[in-house]
């Protein structure tokens, strides 16, 4: 199903594997902000005896609160300052041959897309790489390397470009804006209610008063339960929005392909791109979920295997390469061709 | 009960109506801007045209039958109607032409090194691409015009809206049509 499939079927499954880790995401979210809540609710219930002491889930309200206005803050501010923090400048008039070509690419992506010309950018680095961002299609900024420019051809840039556009057509600037925030809140949260538990433990327990047994010990349960997954939240929520990301790395590869209809380039460029190992040194780590190639040059990004499967924002250079063949190949069968093997 | 029942069920059939209905609009309207940005497109290749006719003029002699057909073409394809077909034959003409004069472009060795020249022709093979992509666009958002008109039950609802089918666009020429051979393999070539 993977490597095989044409483009839109591969699309099709990278979107509904978005949905069901968003939807884990969600869930997981829930639980950190609520089961304090619900360990509070059931020993208040023990200790009254079945009345309703403890009506408002304070600690989830509060939690939500504070991860909706960090997420709404990035998604306004995020993209500029994205921009600037890399050092990109905006391309308004192009000047030389190769300027040129990158405006008329983009734009030549936005009209295959069907969307607003996004602004172009250039970074002054020797790697090859390229990111978008942006709160939405109208917003959209496209920014590439200028060592890209001069290690692809027209159609492999094209090939890039498309894969950028996916980005915005997807609209996972936002996405990842909100799985960033939510993370970010899950971290802070793990660290502050971990000292407070260590301060002022116990209050479950009651302060003398004798609570009635089966209630009570559901609520230690699920307030154990609660605390273990807050100690371990920073590693799994980042975990999942890895997983995210990944999949929507896939999503604008096919995205791209469906754009330029040449999946092919893309492979090529991502080939050429991967035989620059050097870090791109202007692209911080912010930002590296939205780039073409992992900026850092992780290693995890290289290897398959258990360990890079969870903690690479990319997937593997080769397993994207061979998917984007697989369309190649399919549009060839389709084109009722004999394909080359 | 049953009455409950009843009204439920009318319910979600109406807003069903109203959703297939609405959905048809927005495709159709679709469909009529994809068109409308491949008139763009076209507007701005039949602009730049005279502008590369006069740069390569004075250096090409000797081509001009092929110069005087992408001259010609382009004037045939501005006067054509508004219809699918006959634009797509008549751009297609064009796009031919234009071809042909790049080929013959190509015997120029000093016109191609002019820095004049290698703009134009990076603009108008841009403007070829937005017009193959503004295409692209156009044929996928009227297949799925199509296919969402045509497929049970939303045709039940294709009669209300006044949906139609609406005309691809085909490519006519021969030239045009052949897909380039690609050889994905990662083998040497043989012999």
């Amino acid at each position: 199903m993977t490597a095989g499939a044409n483009l839109f079927e591969q699309q099709a499954r990278n979107r509904r594997l978005t949905v069901a880790w968003l939807a884990l995401f969600i869930l997981f979210f829930a639980w950190l902000g609520f089961g304090g809540d619900l360990a509070l609710y059931l020993a208040a219930a023990a200790r009254t005896e079945g009345q309703v002491a403890y009506r408002f889930p304070w600690i989830g309200v509060v939690i939500t609160t504070i991860a909706a206005i960090t997420a709404w803050v990035s998604w306004r501010k995020g993209p500029q300052q994205v921009l600037w923090s890399t050092g990109a400048r905006q391309l308004t008039a192009p000047q030389t041959f190769e300027e040129k070509q990158l405006d008329n690419v983009v734009e030549e992506m936005a009209v295959a897309a069907g969307l607003p010309k996004p602004k172009v950018y250039l970074i002054d680095d020797p790697d090859p790489n390229a990111f978008a961002t942006g709160r939405d299609a109208a917003t959209a900024c496209i920014a590439v390397t200028t060592g890209l420019l001069g290690c692809v051809n027209r159609e492999e840039l094209q090939g890039v470009v498309a894969h950028e556009m996916g980005h915005v057509r997807n609209l996972d600037v936002r996405l990842m804006t909100l799985i960033a925030s939510l993370v970010g809140v899950i971290v802070v949260l793990s660290n502050g209610m971990g000292r407070m538990l260590r301060g002022g433990g116990g209050f479950i327990g009651g302060r003398g008063r004798k609570a009635s047994g089966p209630l009570l010990l559901a609520a230690l349960v699920v307030f154990v339960l609660w605390v273990i997954t807050l100690i371990l939240a920073p590693f799994i929520s980042r975990i999942m929005a890895m997983a995210v990301s990944r999949d929507r790395e896939y999503l604008a590869d096919a995205t791209g392909a469906e754009l330029t209809r040449n999946p092919a380039a893309l492979a090529s460029a991502l080939q050429k791109i991967e035989t620059h190992e050097a870090p791109t040194t202007h692209i911080k780590e912010g930002a590296a979920h939205l780039c073409i190639a992992d900026p850092l040059g992780r290693d995890v990004n290289l290897r398959e295997g258990r360990l890079a499967d969870l903690l690479a924002t990319h997937p593997p250079m080769a397993m994207r390469i061979t998917r984007l063949k697989g369309m190649a190949f399919q549009q060839l069968k389709a084109a009722g061709q004999q394909p080359a093997t | 009960m049953g009455s409950i029942l009843f009204l439920v069920v009318l319910a979600v059939i109406v807003l069903w109506v109203i959703a297939a209905y609405n959905g048809l609009i927005a495709l159709k309207n679709q469909t009529v801007n994809a068109w409308k940005q491949i008139d763009v497109q076209l507007k701005r290749r039949h602009d730049l045209i005279p502008n590369l006719v006069n740069t390569v003029k004075g250096s090409m002699e000797f081509e001009k039958e092929t110069l005087q057909g992408v001259v010609d073409a382009r004037s045939k394809a501005m006067a054509s109607g508004g219809g699918v077909k006959e634009t797509a034959a008549a751009e297609g003409a064009l796009t031919g032409a234009l071809g042909k004069l790049f080929v013959v472009m190509e015997r120029y060795p000093d016109l191609k090194s002019s820095q004049n020249v290698r703009d134009l022709q990076e603009e108008l093979s841009s403007t070829e691409n937005k017009i193959a992509f503004a295409r692209q666009l156009y044929n996928d958002t009227a297949t799925r015009y199509n296919t969402k008109q045509q497929q049970f039950p939303t045709n039940l609802v294709a009669g209300i809206a006044k949906a139609e089918i609406a005309e691809l666009w085909e490519i006519e020429d021969q030239a045009e049509r052949a897909v380039p051979q690609v050889d994905l393999s990662l083998k040497k070539p043989q012999g």
